[in-house]
């Protein structure tokens, strides 16, 4: 049997969502395609009738400074996110994400919103995002809407988008200002899939010496990405000192859910991990705050 | 839809789930774009979309349209020429090769092949955008682009000499490597592939390259148990579907059931009322008219099982209570090595230290999976066209699963990419011939990913216990060691295997006393078998383990301690084996530690820390090797090679040993050139071919520079010998004062152009050909003392590893390794040995784990069996040892295995240097790490 039957190569929102909705069999909308394409193949998910790709869409693949804030449309290769001076500038923690995915071929064409769209708690991509505070725009046959990020996400691999009546549009992230600083780190196995065993993303914004405000997103922190907001919690209006850090550590083990993972990682690794993880993006990010 | 490939405009029609590698491949032939794993992993199908380096293998077809395409046939400017090439210089004639092409081939980057349309268009990709990148820019986008024969020093230095090449418009940098210390003629001089110019610019052809009118594509039903009697087969819906031409089941073999190399325990197909043993066990075979097709009819196929117990370890195996696999129990073979008094030997010792290893499954992960072409000809006779590192045996099961003689099957053997000891037992080759023989239709079966990595034998998982004993003057007095080897479902060579590892165990010392005992054993695992270093990787670990604990006990540098018991002439090794020449080890360890210590400074094995970062711990670790060149063991071990001069003084080495990507064809070119001066480059070099070469035996045990290489030698001089006996009849010369010089026959002040003897010599009624079967020097069974190997590779390394004390992560920064070869007849192809070898042993100790629980297959993906990419590649530093055997060709001795054998235990005997945790257990665990540290501090 074929993997799909239909390619269809959408040139407007418009198209896209009129040919998911009207094809005669299953539909899938492709963007990147590595993680879809491989599913396909290797039969975890079942062939469709159509693939819709939105790559050349304008408003997909648009990545600029608006008035609000930078926009990142769901189908920008992750090369082109790396390579921006936009994206460098405000969201430092997305650009080190997004240069850390995959090789290069990969880098050309995946994309943030497949990263995304595939609802895994601890995609690079979608961590960063988090962290940075990012809204999704979904467009549907009828009109487009502007959502939290995390409301895309059910559970493991369940994302909340209709896969045939809902399209991801892109990404919406503030302005970064002076005294704003991001990171994101991750840590690998060199053994098995190229998946972090944990990864983290943190944005700050400081006054003098005062963590003022502060978002922190790790991954796999429980069954969809997760954001720990007790850990922000204690940390926003704190001094950033060490003895903050060692407390804020502990908050976070508690806070989210690290699991054991056969060939990975057991809980107490990642635990151990995650210590380690938010002291050094906390550092990063605070300095760079500095900077930025 | 229409696209421009290669700068050509092109209309094709859009095809139901075609990928851009599909396009490319199927539809306009485009070959050179390969396809290593289907999974977007390994980056060999990397071509350029609109000048971006892009996987094609998930890349839909579709997506392509109106897009420029660059492949690697584009990268050549091309002269067109329909006369049929005739020498490597011919093809290249036909070619304006790009300054990367260029490079790759002078530099020894390319190897086996497959990989390296992928290396060359990322490569381009990345000079396009910068046209000189730094060392870092070039493993940066080189980083998803795998190479298994591993050359990554070597690619990112002609990628750095092509870029220079391309700014400057200057010639290519030459390459910095030496020569041989004592250089003839051709022989020990720097000599690129005779396949190099095929293999850069997508014109060589790989077995799923080829295309037959009217083929059939197959397909095998795996068991996907690991343990059951077959009740039932159904297979009346698979061959009730369209396009489905044949289901085969074990009943329809004509011939012989079982294949095997050694132990003919293997079953071609598991029948009903019969007993599958592993997940990847046969159970029917399809031929259709299309791949889809025969994958479709596999999963109609529907089978019973009875399910039994299943054995997953070979301790378990030995217990008295657990079923036997197979009719004399899962005992494969008892393995004992014997020398003095075990008892008094550790009665002398003033130290005694006993530790048990384990080593897990490894995977060959030869880029190119397994594929076999079947054809009968019009004649009548079977063509079965395969990379297979044992042409000849091949044939012999073929035809015995045919029920046929010998003579009616002709394997032609084709280019390989990459084998590694994984290409020894049949894979397709029966399945392919039964399916060909049942429809009269050429037949391929290519194996995916998944099926490569579930059903060909492993590099054995082991539990090795070694206890050993030595004087305070760090002199060892015994050496006791009792292995386990998981030998899985079937035979293949692990008896083989085992053996080497058990005579291995205790290192390359003066052992006064020692005792080895090994038990083979039968398990429901995937069959283990050859892989490069063949046992010995896995003894080894254990071996220059217990070195540095024993080192440490003593309070003995632990390079002085292997100094002091290391084998030297006039040695008796642990089988009895007096050795009486070429034990270059001393030296090895010598200079490497000269070497370590000249970068280093003086106290290499002493943990740095690093100054910015407190975390970042540094230090150095040390092993040593040996490795047999050749089968031993009382085996027979011989090869022919025929070698003909034609009338415009080309020559032609024939020979059945196989080409893999290590070089061997050019070490022949080069023996012949040597031989009959003449250049290589008008030399050809047949090889794998079981009507046209003579049997050169297995491409096993690091033995075809030496075997091989020797039968082109005693060919190629027996020719010289029947030219000089016709000209020196002519001219009424002796024949000694007869000289072979740059293609000319000189005597008595007569330059005769080579080629001329041809008509010469059919004067006196005699061909212009001869052929010689060497026989290596005779060995001894195992247990008879004597000389169980005719000859032994020694090597020293040192590597340095930085670990992060915080998340117990690995790198490694450097290796320096010194390879006793005996003569470096090509140090070109050396050097990519060097670096492959290296690798692999890198990838054994830091990222290879291949997972089987129960007997089911974890690792079943690309994506879940990693390989050491280029941003795991340390510096390697290769030094040149060269203490001649004088058996060998000019000396030389193997250098396949050697290399890969002692980096596992340098990398992990310098990580207990760095932060004091004993790595006993492959692969490193960064977890384990953590918490060994932890619990040291606690």
């Amino acid at each position: 049997m074929n993997l799909w039957e239909e390619y269809h190569l959408a040139t407007s929102i418009q198209d896209a969502l009129y040919t998911l909705a009207s094809a005669p069999g299953s539909a899938r909308v492709i963007a990147g395609g590595t993680d879809l394409l491989l599913d396909l193949q290797q039969g975890r998910h079942a062939p469709v009738h159509s693939l819709v790709d939105i790559i050349l869409i304008p408003e997909l693949s648009c990545l600029e400074a608006r008035k609000s804030g930078i926009f990142i449309g769901a189908a920008v290769p992750l090369q082109r996110i790396t390579a921006s001076s936009i994206i460098y500038g405000h969201t430092r923690a997305l650009q080190e994400a997004c240069g850390l995915i995959g090789g290069p071929q990969v880098r050309n064409t995946a994309t943030l919103g497949g990263n995304v769209a595939h609802a895994l708690p601890a995609a690079d991509g979608t961590i960063a995002l988090l962290a940075l505070n990012a809204r999704a725009e979904v467009a549907d046959i009828k009109h487009t809407r502007i959502m939290e990020l995390q409301e895309l996400f059910l559970g493991p691999g369940r994302s909340a988008l209709h896969p045939q009546n809902e399209l991801l549009v892109g990404f919406h992230l503030p302005f970064s200002g002076d005294s704003d600083g991001s990171a994101f780190r991750r840590i690998m196995r060199p053994q098995g899939v190229a998946i972090a065993i944990l990864n983290m993303g943190v944005w700050l914004r400081r006054a003098d010496d005062v963590i003022r405000d502060i978002l922190i997103a790790v991954g796999p922190g429980g069954p969809k990405p997760f954001r720990a907001k007790k850990t922000e919690d204690f940390l926003r209006g704190r001094k950033m000192d060490d003895a903050g850090i060692t407390r804020a550590m502990d908050i976070l083990i508690s806070e989210a859910s690290f699991r054991t993972s056969r060939h990975r990682a057991t809980r107490d690794y990642r635990c151990h991990l995650a210590k380690i993880l938010l002291e050094d993006t906390l550092k990063i990010a605070w300095e760079r705050s500095h900077l930025e | 839809m229409d696209l421009i490939v290669n700068g050509k405009p092109i209309a094709v029609k859009k095809k139901p789930g075609e990928m851009l590698s599909d396009l490319l491949r199927e539809q306009l032939g485009l070959t050179g774009t390969k396809i290593g794993c289907n999974e977007a992993e390994c980056g060999a199908c990397t071509v350029l979309v609109d000048g971006k380096p892009q996987l094609s293998c998930i890349y839909p077809a579709a997506r392509a349209d109106g897009k420029q395409i660059l492949t690697i046939e584009g990268l050549a400017s091309r002269t067109p020429d329909d006369r049929k090439p005739n020498l490597a210089v011919d093809i290249e004639r036909r070619f304006k090769l790009h300054p990367l092409q260029r490079a790759f081939i002078d530099y020894g980057a390319v190897q086996c092949g497959f990989c390296i349309p992928g290396q060359l268009m990322t490569a381009y990709a990345l000079l396009q955008t910068d046209p000189d990148p730094e060392e870092g820019q070039i493993r940066h986008a080189l980083k998803d682009t795998l190479c298994r024969c591993a050359g990554y020093p070597t690619i990112i230095n002609a990628i750095k000499a092509a870029a220079l090449t391309m700014r400057t418009g200057d010639h290519l940098p030459s390459v910095d490597i030496s020569e041989s210390e004592e250089p003839l003629e051709v022989i020990g001089s720097l000599q690129p592939r005779p396949d190099a110019v095929g293999k850069v610019t997508g014109e060589a052809k790989f077995t799923d390259d080829l295309q037959f009118e009217g083929m059939l594509y197959a397909r095998v039903k795996r068991s996907g148990v690991p343990h059951a009697f077959v009740e039932h087969i159904d297979t009346t819906r698979a061959k009730a579907l369209t396009g489905v031409l044949v289901v085969l089941t074990a009943e329809d073999i004509p011939g012989e059931k079982y294949h095997g190399l050694v132990i003919p325990d293997w079953p071609i197909l598991v029948g009903v009322g019969e007993r599958v043993r592993y997940v990847g066990d046969a159970v029917a075979i399809v031929a259709a008219e299309s791949k889809e097709i025969a994958s479709q009819a596999v999963d109609m196929i529907e089978v019973v099982y009875d399910p039994l117990n299943i054995i997953s370890d070979p301790v378990q195996a030995r217990k008295a209570d657990v079923p036997s696999l197979h009719p004399d129990g899962n005992l494969l073979k008892h393995i004992k090595v014997r020398k003095g008094e075990i008892e008094h030997g550790f009665a002398e010792a003033d130290v005694v230290l006993e530790h048990t290893y384990h080593t897990v499954i490894t995977e060959h992960a030869f880029l190119e999976p397994e594929c076999s072409v079947a054809r009968l000809t019009t004649d009548g006779r079977m063509e079965i066209y395969v990379g297979s590192q044992i042409p000849y045996a091949d044939r012999n099961q073929v035809a015995n699963a045919l029920g046929w003689s010998e003579e009616r099957v002709r394997v032609i053997g084709q280019l390989m990419g990459g084998g590694f000891g994984g290409k020894e037992d049949i894979a397709g080759q029966i399945h392919a011939a039964l399916l060909a023989q049942a429809t009269g239709q050429p037949v391929k079966l290519l194996f995916d990913r998944q099926e490569s990595l579930l059903v060909h034998p492993k590099r054995h998982a082991t539990q090795i216990r070694v206890k050993v004993g030595a004087r305070t003057d760090g002199r060892i007095t015994a050496v006791e060691t009792e292995l386990y080897g998981d030998s899985g479902a079937y035979a293949s060579l692990s008896e083989k295997v085992m053996t080497r590892a058990t005579t291995h165990s205790s290192g390359p010392y003066q052992v006064p006393h020692a005792r080895a005992d090994c038990y083979a054993m039968y398990t429901n695992n995937p069959p283990a078998g050859a892989f490069r270093g063949f046992g010995v990787t896995q003894s080894a670990f254990a071996i220059e383990s217990m070195m540095d604990s024993l080192a440490e006990k003593l309070a003995i540098d632990p390079i002085e301690l292997r100094s002091r018991n290391a084998l030297r002439v006039g040695s008796v090794t642990n089988t009895g084996q007096l050795l009486r020449e070429s034990v270059g080890l001393l030296e090895c360890i010598d200079r490497v530690e000269d070497e370590m210590i000249r970068t280093a400074g003086e106290h290499p094995f002493e943990p740095k820390i690093d100054s910015d970062y407190h975390y970042l711990y540094r230090a150095w670790g040390f092993a040593v090797a040996y490795k047999n060149t050749g089968l031993g063991g009382g085996a027979p071990d011989k090869a022919g090679a025929e070698v003909e001069l034609f009338e415009n003084g080309t020559l032609e080495v024939r020979t059945s040993s196989a080409e893999l990507g290590q070089g061997l064809v050019t070490v022949l070119q080069m023996i012949v050139a040597q031989e009959l001066g003449q250049s290589t480059d008008r030399v050809r070099v047949l090889v794998m071919d079981t009507d046209l070469t003579p049997d050169g035996g297995p491409t096993t045990a690091s033995r075809q520079t030496y075997v091989t290489g020797n039968a082109a030698l005693f060919a190629a001089r027996t020719l010289r010998q029947a030219i000089a006996t016709t000209f020196a009849d002519k001219f009424n010369q002796p024949p000694e004062s007869i000289r072979f010089v740059n293609g000319l026959v000189q005597l008595n002040g007569h330059s005769i152009p080579l080629g001329d003897s041809v008509k010469e010599m059919r004067v006196e009624g005699h061909e212009p050909r001869a052929q010689y079967e060497y026989w290596a020097p005779t060995t001894e069974p195992l247990g008879h003392g004597g000389d169980m190997h005719f000859a032994y590779s020694f090597a020293a390394q040192a590597a340095q590893v930085e670990v992060n004390i915080k998340t117990g992560e690995v790198r490694v920064l450097r290796v320096i390794a010194a390879n006793d070869v005996g003569k470096a007849i090509n140090p070109l192809g050396l050097q990519g040995q060097v670096e492959g070898g290296v690798m692999m042993g890198l990838g054994n100790a830091l990222t290879e784990h291949f997972i089987v629980e129960d007997g089911e297959v974890f690792t079943d993906r690309m994506a879940r069996y990693r390989i050491p990419s280029i941003m795991q590649t340390p510096q390697i530093y290769s030094i040149v040892v060269e203490h001649p055997t004088a058996d060998g060709p000019y000396g030389a001795k193997g250098i396949g295995e050697i290399i890969s054998i002692p980096t596992t235990p340098a990398i992990t005997n310098a990580i207990y240097n760095a932060v004091g945790v004993r790595i006993d257990r492959l692969p490193v665990d960064q977890e384990e790490v953590v918490r060994q540290l932890s619990k040291n501090r606690g």
